[in-house]
């Protein structure tokens, strides 16, 4: 009963007593809203055409939602609610800082985006295993991850998105799929399990599981603690996660396996949840020991992208292609987290959020086509350009963002990121960066010549301007390259949300003060 | 596994199971107890049906999609949580009324709600495997 434990303390010194403004709400109505309708959804699986309906106008709300919680944090400075009128640290926090809002907002644009492609690419069959449903709820896993304020919790929505995340791998239960499935699985449960092994040495360590209250206590701790092993270990779990070098080898494994919508919204979203990780707990919590880890992090990074690209290179198979460049972003984003001045954070957060709208445009662009030409094969298609120019433009617009090419979004982060390694002399990872771009550029040129620029090969050009482009697909392609052709043109607000961001990162006082009012200090 | 003895206890044993998980599941507020281990005995009273009668029954029996019960449980589970928003408080707090019906002081809570919710999840993922399992046996 409530009342039994009243004899034993004061409520109010445990209970948050205080009402809650309506605002509040939107830290964690995202992830609320994603279990509500994704379980709704699972109720009414085997009526594929409602599921759509209610889907598609819930991920708009749930964009909605997100940029008010954008809007919110960037108003009022970082959010925090804690579970259950707990007093924080004992209850479960949700603290939605600046970086953690940008990340939840444009990654529910793209789930919008993919809701929307996954109305065509996704047939009866394949809603009946239960798409949209899985759309939603690895969306609270992915928005439980970027908005907790609790370090277990962040493993407990790993967890969710990542099972989630199976059932949209093994969608259809193709043999081709569950072999993909198995390699992805394989190698994600190693890295969840580490995860998990080493935030209970952290409670061992620690005694909190909180951010906020770790962030405090490490600089006490910070010379008589091993702290340095905790975080090797959570760089290696979540390097996994993020697919960096010499831990990437399951991703161009097994993304090119499932529907297309599904490695979209992978190839998009789940390697930048790693990345935030490392943001959040290297960057933010660890700041010292990040310090120390910079050079291997740094030689991991360079790594990372200039392999990646080379496998893309590579490849004949364009979805494979698209996987190993989605290793190479991931390599210029740990360069900033390896630079973790604010220049050098700011430009690996930005990068993220380009990188969630243009890897899964791109794979839209790539379905799309497919769909038009046939095929993924770079050896047998062909003629893209000359039947449907509208959609050769746009992947070329995705080409050249990807690649860094000005006038994207892609070029803004690049030269945040190579500033900020010139400005410590590290030549070197600059260097990098640019090669990795140039060579980003040949990879994504030659796809586009082969693929769009040369002729249809001779037995297919009968069926020349034969299907027309599919509206809704195509409507969520332009959605996204208009995002990112925005961003490029207009990058001022978005580099300042980054920076606002990146000091959020390196001076947590603020998450802190959200978490632990001035008053309430343990 | 189709005995005389077991298809005739089985439905008498499953009823029981289900009565005393419900039972379990009521007391796990303040004692031992609670939605999950509730669950867990509903499914395997319902695991234990299917062993005895076929899995044909048991589906008949419990009428919806073992998933639909599951998905059914999470959205109680979430929507409890929700139930905060009109106290003005955060998010999964415990609310209480005590109403009194036939002269008794019943203490109900969303706490309760999510607890019952978490006890739907459970009975139908759980049989949901254990019912896919047992199918595949008799192929």
């Amino acid at each position: 009963m409530a009342g039994k434990s009243e004899g034993l303390q004061d409520l109010s010194t445990v209970y948050a007593l205080e009402p809650l403004a309506a605002a509040d709400w939107l830290i964690v109505g995202p992830v609320a809203w994603c279990i509500l309708i994704g379980a709704l959804l699972l109720m009414l699986r085997k009526r594929t055409d409602v599921q759509p309906l209610i889907a598609i106008p819930a991920l708009v709300v749930l964009v909605l939602m997100t940029l008010g919680l954008v809007w919110h944090v960037a108003a009022n400075g970082t959010q925090t609610m804690t579970m259950g009128r707990w007093l924080p640290p004992f209850g479960i926090s949700f603290t939605a800082d600046l970086l953690g809002a940008f990340f939840a907002a444009t990654s529910s644009l793209v789930a919008l985006a993919a809701g929307i492609y996954g109305r065509s690419d996704v047939d009866d069959s394949g809603r009946r295993y239960g798409f949209y449903p899985f759309l939603l709820l690895i969306m609270a896993g992915i928005l439980g991850a970027f908005l907790t304020g609790d370090i277990f919790n962040l493993y407990v929505w790993f967890e969710v998105l990542l099972i989630a995340s199976f059932g949209l791998l093994v969608l259809g239960s193709g043999r081709k799929q569950l072999d993909g499935a198995v390699k992805y699985a394989f190698l994600n449960l190693i890295a969840t399990t580490l995860f998990l092994a080493t935030t209970g040495y952290l409670y061992g360590l620690f005694g909190t599981l909180n951010m906020a209250d770790i962030a405090v206590k490490a600089s006490e701790l910070r010379g008589t603690a091993p702290l340095m092993t905790l975080v090797t270990l959570y760089l290696l779990a979540f390097s996994m996660k993020a697919a960096a070098f010499p831990v990437n080898f399951w991703l161009p494994a097994s993304y090119h396996t499932p529907r297309l919508v599904v490695s979209a919204l992978f190839a998009g979203l789940l390697t930048k949840v790693g990345i935030y990780a490392l943001l959040r707990i290297l960057g933010m919590l660890f700041p010292f020991e990040r310090e120390e880890l910079s050079f291997l992090i740094a030689i991991a990074a360079v790594l990372t992208m200039v392999l990646g690209v080379i496998g893309a290179l590579a490849q004949n198979d364009i979805r494979r292609a698209l996987g190993f460049l989605v290793i190479s972003g991931i390599g210029v984003m740990m360069a900033g987290l390896a630079l973790g001045s604010p220049a050098g954070l700011s430009g690996a957060i930005l990068y993220a959020a380009h990188s969630m709208v243009v890897m899964t445009a791109l794979y839209f662009a790539v379905g799309i086509a497919a769909r038009l030409g046939g095929s993924f094969e770079l050896t047998s298609s062909g003629g893209l350009y000359t039947r449907h120019g509208l959609l050769a433009g746009l992947t070329l617009v995705l080409f050249f963002s990807v690649a860094g090419l000005p006038p994207m979004s892609g070029l803004w982060p690049k030269i945040m990121l190579v500033k900020a390694s010139l400005d410590i002399g590290a030549w070197w990872l600059a260097g990098a960066i640019l090669v990795t771009g140039l060579l980003t550029t040949i990879s994504v040129g030659r796809i586009w010549i082969l693929a769009y620029w040369r002729p249809a090969p001779p037995d297919r050009s009968g069926d020349a301007g034969a299907s027309p482009l599919p509206l809704g697909a195509t409507a969520a392609l332009a959605g996204l390259v208009a995002l990112t052709i925005a961003a490029g043109v207009w990058p001022e607000p978005l580099m300042a949300l980054s920076q606002e961001a990146a000091r959020g990162l390196i001076d947590p006082s603020a998450y802190v003060l959200s978490v632990f009012p001035a008053e309430v200090q343990p | 596994m189709r005995t005389v003895i077991f298809r005739s206890i089985a439905p008498y044993l499953t009823s029981l199971m289900v009565l005393f998980s419900i039972f379990v599941l009521l007391r796990g507020h303040d004692e031992p107890g609670g939605g999950f281990i509730g669950g867990l005995i509903a499914a395997s009273a319902l695991a234990i049906y299917g062993i005895a009668c076929g899995v044909a029954p048991v589906r008949r029996a419990i009428y919806f999609h073992p998933m639909a019960i599951s998905a059914f449980g999470l959205f109680m589970a979430a929507a409890a949580g929700v139930l905060s928003i009109f106290a003005g408080v955060p998010y999964l707090s415990g609310l209480w009324i005590y109403p009194h019906l036939f002269g008794v002081e019943l203490a109900l809570s969303s706490v309760l709600i999510f607890d019952v919710g978490v006890y739907l999840v459970v009975v139908g993922a759980i049989s949901s495997i254990a019912l896919a399992l047992e199918e595949r046996d008799r192929d």
